[in-house]
């Protein structure tokens, strides 16, 4: 029988951050070459974790392989910090390391992150790391990767530009909602994994280092603080985020969030809330607190 | 009504004062196959063959030299396997050559060989210098993607970026080559063999590009579509004034559209000269025999 000593395995026989320390200056070298070249895939070895493949390996090994004693973690799930995907990873950090961790942005140094960029803007002193599941941008239009390294090596990215170019034709607009894609110093094509529009604009010429990982496909990369990133836009037809026009956030009134969209079970009815959660939870804090002070 | 007489432009004579050559080919060899040290370099020998009989390889093309003058149309007539289609790949780029050089004037004066240049540059080549037609729709075009966007991948690829202005070529185009307005945004998939065809070459056109090459372009189309294929492509060479090396087994075609003609056989060059002058006087046992087969 399993009791609630015994659950968990014993973490004093794995290396601090789980990975062996010859691993993780494999990825910390591979890491560096991503920053070295702003938007270029870097290839690197995979390792087994105890999260399948596809769960967030790839950001997970470089949160392993970046954390020390002193950092202060934050793990988001689509802006969300208390699904079971953040919770778990969160929990395998925290007790293979004994890092704090925390849910407000401003506290941590290391953000590990799936599709969600936090709507607060982060310091130069704090790491965002993002889960990828396709680094390729150009899978969709090219499925072979010898033929993808070689369009990239030729800044041939004609054929995604197509792929723009038949949506308009077709639909009359740029139809790509998540993980649209961009440019990095005017020299690699990049997905920004599936991040929504909103939080392109984000990226260009931020000030903190942003590391991308897809541990299914083994790639690192990475755009290091003040680099321009612009997402792919024809001269007529302007890149445009998500609009929320006429819509606020049920709990906190927001109008300048990414809000997601539920429906009331019984009453069918449509409303509104912020994606990241660990931001409306403060802007509530802080609406209780002005409402005291009027109150006083 | 009086009948103009024929006067030459000021262009006209000056062009052909100082004639330089718009592409400029020496020494093209291209083998296939790990080669030996009993075929390092391409026997120019007829009789003996292409095939190595010590380690099989075969120089599909043998020391090709030709020049080709703007707006000409230079016609390449031979057997299956005579190293036409070999010899056109490598000029466009597909492949690359073992030896040999490939010069443009109109690309950095003419100073570069082609064949050296980098991916890269290869790149803008492809898309500025040149246009390709092949003999298979499907190597050409990007079936599923509309019409318009074949021809629109071409302009971004040449830095093209603004939507309605990619769209207005691409329609003057197409009506260039007779596809209906309306259809311009069906893929070619739809098309009939020919309007595939048409397609492709408005696509190789779609940058202006001083050189077309043709590679079997008509063939396995009914003669009605191919009168019509010709027709275009004949018209197209007078009003852009583009040069066209266009290659073909078929001797009517050759006939219908090349100012020159060069005879392959075996990858080797073996009689060139005027079109009339080949076909009504030809020279090479091999020739002739090319000719009189005609029906």
């Amino acid at each position: 029988m399993q009791t609630a000593e015994n659950r968990w395995f014993e973490t004093t026989n794995y290396n601090f951050a789980f990975l062996d320390e010859g691993s993780k200056r494999e990825i910390r070298r591979k890491t560096l070459k991503a920053v070295a070249i702003p938007g270029y895939q870097v290839p690197f070895a995979s390792r087994e974790l105890p999260i399948g493949r596809g769960w967030g390996t790839g950001g997970l090994q470089l949160t392993l392989s970046l954390i020390g004693k002193k950092d202060c973690l934050k793990v988001i799930d689509q802006g969300n910090d208390d699904s079971v995907n953040a919770v778990s990873i969160r929990r395998l950090v925290m007790e293979t390391t004994g890092v704090t961790t925390t849910e407000e942005t401003g506290e941590a140094t290391l953000i590990q992150t799936r599709h969600r960029i936090p709507e607060e803007t982060l310091r130069e002193d704090q790491i965002l790391i993002l889960q990828v599941p396709q680094p390729e941008p150009l899978r969709r239009v090219e499925p072979s990767e010898e033929v993808t390294r070689r369009q990239h090596a030729e800044m041939d990215y004609s054929a995604k530009w197509l792929q723009l170019y038949e949506n308009i034709v077709k639909w009359g607009n740029i139809t790509i909602g998540a993980d649209y894609p961009v440019m990095v110093q005017q020299r690699y094509l990049m997905a920004p994994s599936p991040i929504p529009r909103w939080d392109n604009p984000k990226i260009h010429q931020a000030n903190y280092l942003s590391l991308y990982g897809a541990g299914r496909e083994k790639k690192i990369y990475a755009i290091p603080p003040y680099t321009d990133v612009v997402s792919l836009h024809f001269e007529d037809y302007p890149f445009e985020v998500e609009s929320f026009t006429g819509k606020a956030c049920r709990h906190c009134g927001s109008t300048h969030t990414f809000l997601d969209e539920i429906t009331d079970e019984r009453t069918g009815e449509k409303l509104y809330q912020c994606s990241d959660t660990a931001y409306c939870k403060k802007r509530q804090k802080e609406q209780r607190g002005t409402e005291v002070s009027h109150g006083n | 009504m009086a009948i103009e007489p024929l006067q030459m432009s000021k262009g006209m004579t000056e062009s052909i004062e100082k004639e330089i050559p718009l592409v400029t080919v020496k020494g093209l060899s291209k083998q296939f196959g790990s080669g030996c040290e009993y075929c390092s370099t391409p026997s120019h020998e007829e009789k003996e063959g292409n095939r190595c009989k010590h380690c099989g390889s075969i120089w599909a093309v043998r020391d090709i030299d030709f020049e080709l003058y703007p707006g000409e149309i230079l016609g390449v007539v031979g057997e299956s396997g005579s190293g036409k289609s070999t010899m056109i790949r490598s000029l466009f780029l597909d492949e690359e050559v073992t030896n040999g050089s490939m010069t443009v004037s109109t690309y950095n004066k003419g100073k570069i060989n082609i064949f050296n240049a980098s991916a890269q540059q290869k790149r803008y080549i492809r898309n500025h210098v040149m246009g390709m037609v092949y003999q298979n729709p499907y190597l050409g075009l990007r079936m599923t993607f509309s019409s318009s966007g074949n021809i629109a991948e071409k302009l971004i690829a040449a830095d093209n970026f603004h939507v309605g202005k990619i769209r207005e070529r691409a329609s003057e185009l197409l009506d260039k080559v007779e596809i209906p307005i309306s259809r311009m945004d069906e893929p070619p998939k739809n098309f009939s063999g020919g309007m595939q065809q048409r397609v492709q070459i408005s696509k190789a056109l779609a940058n202006n590009p001083p050189l077309l090459l043709l590679d079997e372009v008509t063939t396995g189309l009914d003669l009605s579509v191919q009168a019509k294929v010709l027709d275009l492509i004949r018209s197209l060479q007078r009003e852009l004034n583009v040069a066209m090396i266009v290659v073909s087994h078929d001797l009517g075609v050759i006939r219908m559209l090349a100012d020159r003609t060069m005879v392959l056989r075996q990858g080797l060059v073996v009689e060139k000269g005027l079109t009339d002058q080949i076909l009504e006087d030809p020279q090479h046992p091999y020739t002739q025999l090319l000719v009189h087969s005609l029906l």
